[in-house]
């Protein structure tokens, strides 16, 4: 099948469009549902895009599909600049994966894992040891081992290495291609705080020197709150898409939490002036009219609280999904 | 862009699993075991009751026998392997790779090939220690048809990979495959004279054909090879090498779309 030549929104598709996906579905074999029912969405290039929702949702299956790993049963897709249908090896040369479950051989060492996948990639000829790789092949290596501080661990055998350092090295092979697009499906699964904030701050220096677009399926919202769009995916149907601050705007509402000793008071006042308020135990008043300075001094009671909440995208998240 | 990448994709596999096996020392050891107790054990007894009775040396059919069948069947169970790479999460970085499936398929045949070998050789070894009379040009001719032979085991294995889905159904289904074999290919014992049933059976099983072109080739010049030898090498290799495409053709394309139509 050939891609179309409009977004899946009908405006006509950009230059910049990386990824254009129209109405993709996967239905597994011997299931009476669709994992992915009829999507369509795009992501530009450059942008870091997050596809979020719960387990099942079919945040897996679509990076599948969009890697080639897993053939859709209708609807198409376009992958830097190359169909997902008609050039596949085209689309497995844009782009990079972490995968959610780490993809390496335990029993060959790091640099043995990276050969073999830059050999595959034909990036380098193939040579049965590393001193024999061409030196731009050594490099590269030494480089990207230096950046993410694993170059002392390159000869060791994978199985050996904590969860931590087997998503590093992934990182290191995934980038070897140079490739623009990069999917990262869960890649902080299981790692610990540190080892997160390790991988993002390489991750946002990587997408700073290289442009490449990101596709991010991830749990941790905190997250996706960096990423330029968010797609919220639930029973394999997008229910949500924008900005991350859009959709925090359509979904959920700054408000003001106040309270005051004498509540009787404040309560009177409130209504008196016509503002709408929940006591939750505390006072919330949203600011969806009002400003906070402006509603803060229109209020005589003596106030002993005064704090305004700003929605996360976790609470639209939630609130998306108790929707839908 | 390397124009040559697909073999050196070919090449980069089958070091992977070359070097997981001499990496692997219990494996390495139970590997060439398994032969001698059939050669040694066997074929000793076979050897020692019948001795050159019905108009050949027992001890060498069945050296010739097990050195084809080890490496027929080394490489077919050695394609396990790809089943164990998709529950071990590796197939996915195998199958994103902008390499041709048969590029994928083909490097792993010969990395199990290469695997084979040294079983092969430590076979031949254990042969000449136990006095099998091996001439330089036989044992060229058991290097180079043993490599055939590894490489149609290696698309028969792939051809029933395709249609098991993990690994415990390939361990049981194997062995399943294989024994009958042993007996209709005739690896301890000369096939003949069967009975007709067996017979159809017999030109229906891969290892015959196996069996059959190697000792043809071994064979060749000696005056047990009418005793032997069932037919001509080329008439065996005219069936052997359409047969590999076959099994490699149809077993990755088959292989290839359970991986991705799930």
């Amino acid at each position: 099948m050939l891609a179309t030549q409009a977004r899946p929104d009908g405006t006509p598709r950009s230059e910049t469009d990386t990824i254009v996906v129209t109405d993709l579905v996967k239905r597994y074999k011997g299931s009476e549902l669709n994992a992915v029912d009829g999507i369509s969405f795009t992501v530009r290039a450059g942008e870091l895009f997050a596809l979020l929702g719960p387990n099942g949702a079919g945040k897996t299956t679509t990076i599948s599909i969009l890697t080639t790993t897993l053939a859709p049963t209708s609807g198409t897709a376009v992958i830097g600049g190359c169909d997902l249908a008609s050039d596949a090896n085209g689309v497995r040369r844009a782009v990079g994966i972490i995968f959610q479950k780490p993809s390496l051989d335990l029993n060959l060492t790091a640099e043995e894992n990276v050969r073999l996948h830059a050999i595959l990639y034909g990036l380098f000829p193939y040579r049965p040891f590393f001193p024999l790789m061409p030196i731009a092949y050594r490099d590269r290596v030494r480089e990207l081992a230096a950046i993410l501080g694993i170059e002392g661990e390159m000869f060791k055998p994978v199985k050996t290495f904590s969860g931590g350092m087997k998503r590093k090295l992934e990182i290191v092979r995934s980038l070897m291609h140079r490739p623009r697009v990069l999917f990262l499906d869960e890649p902080t699964a299981g790692l610990d705080a540190p080892s997160r904030r390790a991988l993002w701050d390489y991750l946002r220096d990587v997408r700073a020197e290289t442009s490449a677009t990101v596709f991010l399926t991830t749990h941790y919202l905190d997250e996706a709150e960096d990423a330029d769009r968010i797609c919220i995916l639930d029973k394999g149907k997008i229910v949500a898409e924008g900005s991350p601050a859009g959709v925090k705007r359509d979904l959920t509402h700054e408000y003001l939490v106040v309270d005051a000793a004498d509540r009787d008071a404040l309560r009177r006042e409130l209504d008196v002036r016509g503002v709408t308020y929940r006591e939750n135990p505390l006072f919330e008043i949203p600011l969806d009219r009002l400003g906070a300075h402006a509603l803060l001094k229109s209020i005589d009671t003596p106030l002993t609280t005064v704090r305004t909440v700003a929605p996360s995208l976790e609470d639209a998240y939630i609130k998306v999904l108790a929707r839908s | 862009m390397i124009a040559s990448g697909e073999l050196h994709s070919v090449l980069a596999l089958a070091q992977r699993d070359l070097t997981k096996l001499l990496r692997d020392r219990a494996r390495l050891i139970t590997t060439v075991i398994f032969p001698f107790i059939f050669i040694g054990a066997l074929g000793g007894t076979l050897s020692a009751n019948f001795g050159r009775a019905p108009g050949f040396d027992f001890l060498t059919l069945t050296f010739t026998g097990v050195y084809a069948q080890t490496l027929f069947q080394s490489t077919a169970m050695g394609m396990i392997s790809l089943v164990i790479d998709r529950e071990n999460d590796f197939s996915q970085e195998l199958f994103i790779a902008p390499v041709s499936r048969y590029t994928i398929i083909a490097g792993r045949i010969l990395g199990e090939t290469l695997v084979a070998l040294p079983q092969a050789l430590a076979i031949i070894a254990f042969g000449l220690v136990i006095g099998i009379s091996i001439s330089l040009t036989q044992l060229v001719a058991l290097i180079g048809t043993g490599l055939v032979v590894a490489f149609f085991g290696g698309a028969f294995g792939v051809l029933v990979l395709a249609f098991l889905n993990n690994q415990r159904a390939a361990n049981q289904v194997f062995p399943f495959i294989f024994l009958p074999q042993f007996f209709l290919a005739g690896v301890f014992t000369p096939i003949q004279v069967m009975p007709w049933y067996l017979e159809i059976a017999s030109r229906i099983a891969p290892l015959r054909y196996a069996v059959d072109f190697v000792r043809g080739v071994f064979y060749v010049g000696s005056p047990d090879y009418s005793h032997v030898v069932l037919q001509d090498p080329a008439a065996n290799l005219a069936i052997i090498v359409p047969a590999f495409a076959v099994c490699l053709v149809v077993g990755t394309f088959f292989f290839v779309r359970s991986e991705r139509n799930r």
